[in-house]
């Protein structure tokens, strides 16, 4: 049962929780570098390093961080993360750093880094949160290459994996790929069919579609709500004075 | 210096409009842009902290950190923005009542939006001068604010159609994203 628990904690961000398909987290990378299989699969890696050693950090000082100065605390320790990966990224894969630009630093800014960090990390031990940052990057990672690949082929007719190595498909029967579908408009457009089919998923599994944005689990959803409430409050003053 | 200015602005409301062609600032394009009054506020608010963010960080940047500590840039960035926006909440709720009350709250929002830390990243990636990187801030954040007023426009007319049931709620918003930014693409020539 213990182990199962533990295990859960993993799988969870997999698939129950998949950050981008269910809670609708990090959606700018999710759509901006996902114009190919490798791409997605950069962005996914670094994310998850930095995801996981910051639920890590985070984890260990819970207990130290005081409530009122955590958001900036946490978006501190992330963001020393996001410079180390990007270092490393840069001295190592080069490549991958040119094909991502600026959406390696972005990673600092990335809601489902510090929604993690917030809704998991700062209230759980150790090692549930390192499942925890572990489960929800490879259901990142996995996400991401899954579009991907399907806005490269659909794209390019084509795979390419390195420099060396390509995979033709379509491009190899001399069928015209759809240029549209790495281009922005393609993101959204595939971006809202995957959506689609893990809405249809899950409610045959008897549960809720996602409606809209991922706003429970945002960091700043409290001042969302502030704003729902400060507009009804405004609205009723107004119908008041006529 | 002029004519680049020009085109700096137009490039950024039209051609690479931040939201619709670069993928900065999506959470609240989706989220914010329920109704055209809320998202044309959100738009001046993000207008205004990526001037200011751009102001600050440029010279803070050239002065004290490209020699030596370029790597620190990510990091102190994200710093500089989020203590400017709470700077800028504060004076507004002191000595601005008014303007507070119509889009102070949207400020606690920006702090961990892409589009700002986008902006200010870009400015050094494009090697934009100081009144250049200010122009290009500006731009975008005025592109940022005409894709949120159309896209809520857009949305308005979704609420009352018929839509598959699949398709309802964030599907067809997204893919309704998809046919604005597919007209934006026109403006570069598409």
């Amino acid at each position: 049962m213990a182990k199962n628990k533990t295990l859960s904690y993993f799988t969870n961000g997999i698939l129950t929780e998949n950050p981008v398909l269910r809670l609708v987290l990090g959606t700018c990378p999710t759509l901006a570098v996902t114009t190919a299989f490798m791409n997605g699969i950069g962005m996914g890696v670094a994310a998850t390093i930095v995801l996981v050693c910051s639920n890590v950090v985070i984890s260990l000082l819970r207990n130290v961080i005081p409530q009122k100065v955590r958001i900036p605390a946490f978006i501190t320790i992330i963001a020393g993360f996001v410079s180390i990966v990007q270092l490393l990224v840069k001295a190592y894969a080069p490549a991958i750093d040119k094909s991502l630009g600026i959406f390696l630093p972005l990673i600092v800014v990335n809601c489902i880094i510090l929604a993690r960090a917030e809704m998991f990390a700062s209230k759980n031990s150790v090692i549930p949160s390192l499942l925890d940052g572990l489960g929800m990057g490879v259901g990142f990672t996995v996400t991401l290459s899954v579009m991907g690949l399907i806005r490269e082929i659909l794209g390019t007719g084509q795979v390419v994996i390195s420099e060396s190595l390509t995979i033709p498909l379509t491009s190899a029967l001399g069928i015209e790929p759809m240029l549209l579908f790495i281009l922005p408009p393609g993101g959204f457009f595939v971006f809202g069919l995957l959506i689609a089919l893990s809405n249809k998923i899950a409610t045959m599994q008897g549960k809720k579609a996602v409606e809209n944005m991922g706003c429970e689990n945002c960091p700043s959803k409290s001042a969302c709500q502030l704003l729902d409430e400060e507009k009804q409050n405004t609205e009723k003053e107004e119908n008041e004075d006529d | 210096m002029i004519s680049s200015i020009v085109s700096i602005i137009l490039a950024g409301i039209f051609t690479d409009n931040m939201v619709l062609a670069k993928f900065l600032g999506i959470c609240p394009f989706l989220g914010v842009s329920k109704k055209v009054s809320t998202a044309v506020s959100m738009g001046g608010a993000v207008t205004i902290v990526m001037l200011l963010a751009t102001a600050v960080t440029w010279p803070i940047y050239h002065f004290l950190l490209e020699e030596k500590y370029s790597y620190l840039q990510t990091i102190v960035f994200i710093l500089i923005i989020a203590a400017l926006v709470q700077l800028l909440e504060i004076i507004i709720k002191k000595f601005l009542k008014s303007l507070y009350k119509s889009f102070g709250i949207y400020l606690s929002l920006i702090t961990t939006n892409c589009a700002v830390l986008g902006i200010t990243l870009l400015n050094f990636t494009e090697n934009y001068g100081y009144i250049e990187s200010l122009f290009n801030a500006l731009g975008a954040g005025l592109g940022f604010t005409l894709a949120m007023f159309i896209f809520s426009g857009v949305r308005v007319r979704l609420e009352s159609s018929n839509i598959p049931k699949s398709l309802q709620g964030l599907p067809i918003t997204l893919i309704a994203a998809a046919l604005v930014s597919l007209s934006f693409m026109g403006f570069a020539g598409m």
